[in-house]
């Protein structure tokens, strides 16, 4: 299969700031890609190096085998949904659909079929006749979805495109996208930083940090095995144990992660690891229970560990009794989800 | 501890009014400007009209007040009708010049100028209205002159035939810059320039460069992004500034007399018919032209979609 995109140590400096520091990346063709990180990680960079409004200041960016070092974002066969969605105000939504088309020199009426065409993809067929200030948000991010895959791209770049939506819409937003990418077999490039957002679409997620790819792999790769403990904390708020924690209920003297769901809260006695419930968090479909495994505070008993500050979460499923906050409870995990991360 | 705070005076009271009522506060602000611009501005612009219906007795030169379209028949005779012709041709070409040279300086400012070279570009256009108008038109008489910068300047540089060819050309040119309807027409687009390129800057600053990127991205070349969403955009501030240069030039009435040929336009023969001649109806109906030709263009403008960005 070919790569849509394959970055080779490919740098974005702005004067001392390194936004994109020796990037290797390769899409493959075809797949949803997901580019997930903090802000000021650098994801948004790399997608504006894609679409050529970025030139790298080192390393080669290849699309479809091509480099494109020297080729201005017009020609490039790239299209973007921008965050902001950056529709034409003084044009109407049909218009603004078939602009790609119109600066292309299609006449007026093959444009104006096709508008329609896309329109009726995003489900807004019957809107083409108004301005972009008569639609609500959710609208306006369809129309905007529709301009840009007039084109027919081979690639099509998404920059934090459901941001401004609210959960609901975000949500049948997400579904649609992936049933839309699906169909038409495109290569999405999605950058958001909501690792929900990007565990439930990708296919391939790239974790940022500080202009570096911290993690390559399938959400499910990056969920249940984060090679860094950036990762773990970062994507799903994983907890991350000191050496002295891993080793104290049996694992190697190594930093890990474990999943608040695989953390069960017990009785204290016997229990490989025992803290005091400093929080309680209310979830719906259940509770995060935060228990501080290190203080001084406690007095000295078995399975406490005399290390710094050290606090665990546990999700509760509803049903089960949540603890008080101030209460002293045991931990039990699934020793299968203890993962140990090998890299920094 | 009471859930209502004490009231502290007077302010407090008129404060609280005023955030039951916030309409009253609203009209107290808006009444002043209202009386000045309804009693002061539109009352005088009545009086204008009403002034160019009268006519005057040729014999005793005494304002006849009686309603009569005769005065502005007279802006049709060809002495006067040629006046309100070169005035428009000259406004014109006076706007177009201002917006061609406006336009990369606006852009500068409204996309690359940063932090203090913000405030070089500002300190740079309103520079030139610190000074006289009256002294800047005199200098440029200087700077027009035959023997003055430009002509010394050819002259150094052996361009001279070119600054005659251009001067040679019939209709604009004529004995030296400082004489000819081109010289005019340099100093006015050099007067009015400032009027264009503030209000054009505001317009482009407000085009999100996200609008740029998408243009480019859909596959337009800088071009097409120009004429397809920078122009239309930016529109609305073009317009205002076109307001400006086009009724100052249409209003003016020193320039014309300084540089150029002494041909007249409407500001100078407006100027001319209400002192010496003391012909205020015909004055009046000059001053009515360059009212009804606002209208005209503003209407075009609206209807060619000009304001459609705003």
């Amino acid at each position: 299969m070919t790569a849509a995109v394959e970055f080779s140590r490919v740098s974005r400096h702005f004067g001392t700031v390194r936004a994109v520091d020796g990037v290797d990346l390769t899409i493959a063709e075809g797949s949803f890609f997901a580019m997930l990180g903090p802000s000021g990680s650098g994801k948004t960079t790399c997608l504006r190096l894609i679409s050529g409004f970025e030139k790298p200041s080192g390393g080669a960016i290849r699309i479809f085998g091509e480099d494109v070092g020297a080729v201005p974002p017009h020609l490039r066969n790239v299209n973007t949904v921008f965050q902001d969605y950056a529709l034409f105000p003084h044009m109407t939504v049909a218009d603004n659909v078939a602009y790609g088309l119109m600066v292309k020199g299609v006449g007026w009426a093959a444009r104006m079929a096709r508008s329609d065409e896309m329109l009726s993809v995003v489900k807004l067929a019957d809107y083409g006749g108004r301005k972009p200030s008569q639609l609500s948000g959710g609208q306006r991010q369809r129309v905007a979805l529709a301009r840009a895959l007039v084109n027919e791209p081979r690639v099509l770049l998404l920059d934090e495109p459901l941001g401004a939506l609210d959960l609901k819409l975000r949500e049948a937003m997400q579904d649609e996208l992936k049933a839309l990418q699906q169909r038409l077999g495109i290569t999405f490039v999605f950058v958001t930083h909501d690792q929900h957002e990007a565990l439930s679409m990708a296919d391939r997620l790239a974790v940022f940090n500080e202009g570096k790819i911290a993690q390559i792999g399938s959400p499910e790769e990056i969920y249940t095995h984060p090679a860094t403990r950036f990762v773990a904390d970062f994507v799903g708020s994983s907890n991350v144990l000191p050496p002295q924690v891993t080793k104290a209920i049996g694992g190697p003297d190594a930093w890990a992660s474990l999943r608040p769901e695989a953390v069960r809260v017990v009785a204290p006695d016997g229990a490989v690891l025992v803290g005091e419930v400093v929080g309680v968090r209310y979830l719906g479909a259940g509770s995060r229970v935060m228990i501080q495994v290190g203080t001084g505070a406690l007095p000295r008993t078995p399975g406490y560990l005399g290390t710094d500050e050290v606090t665990v979460a546990a999700l509760m499923p509803s049903g089960e009794a949540v603890p008080l906050v101030g209460a002293k409870v045991g931990l039990s995990f699934d020793p299968g989800a203890l993962h140990v991360i090998d890299g920094p | 501890m009471s859930a209502v705070l004490p009231m502290r005076g007077v302010g407090d009271r008129l404060t609280g009014v005023f955030w039951r009522r916030p309409n009253v506060l609203l009209w107290l602000m808006v009444t002043p400007p209202l009386i000045w611009l309804g009693v002061v501005y539109l009352g005088s612009l009545a009086a204008l009209l009403l002034q160019s219906f009268y006519s005057i007795d040729e014999f005793s030169g005494v304002v006849r007040e009686e309603f009569t379209l005769g005065t502005y028949a007279e802006l049709a005779r060809p002495a006067n009708f040629d006046i309100i012709l070169r005035t428009l041709i000259m406004s014109t070409a006076v706007t177009l010049g201002c917006a061609v040279l406006a336009f990369p300086i606006a852009y500068y400012g409204a996309r690359y100028a940063r932090g203090h070279w913000k405030a070089v570009f500002y300190l740079g256009i309103m520079l030139p209205l610190w000074s006289s108008y009256l002294v800047k038109v005199y200098a440029w008489k200087l700077i027009l002159a035959k023997e003055g910068i430009i002509g010394w300047a050819a002259g150094a540089t052996g361009t001279t035939p070119i600054l005659e060819a251009v001067l040679a050309i019939p209709g604009i040119g004529g004995n030296s810059l400082s004489t000819s309807y081109l010289g005019t027409w340099m100093v006015f687009v050099y007067v009015w320039l400032p009027y264009m390129i503030l209000p054009m800057q505001a317009a482009l600053e407000r085009v999100p460069t996200s609008m740029l990127e998408a243009s480019a991205d859909l596959g337009a070349t800088p071009r097409q992004t120009f004429h397809t969403v920078i122009l239309p955009l930016a529109m609305p501030g073009v317009i205002a500034g076109s307001i400006f240069t086009f009724s100052l030039t249409m209003g003016d009435y020193i320039i014309p007399q300084i540089i150029g040929t002494s041909a007249r336009f409407i500001g100078l023969a407006v100027y001319q018919l209400q002192g010496t001649a003391g012909n205020i109806p015909l004055a009046a109906a000059f001053a009515v032209v360059p009212i009804v030709v606002m209208v005209i263009y503003l209407t075009l403008a609206k209807r060619a979609g000009a304001f459609n960005a705003l």
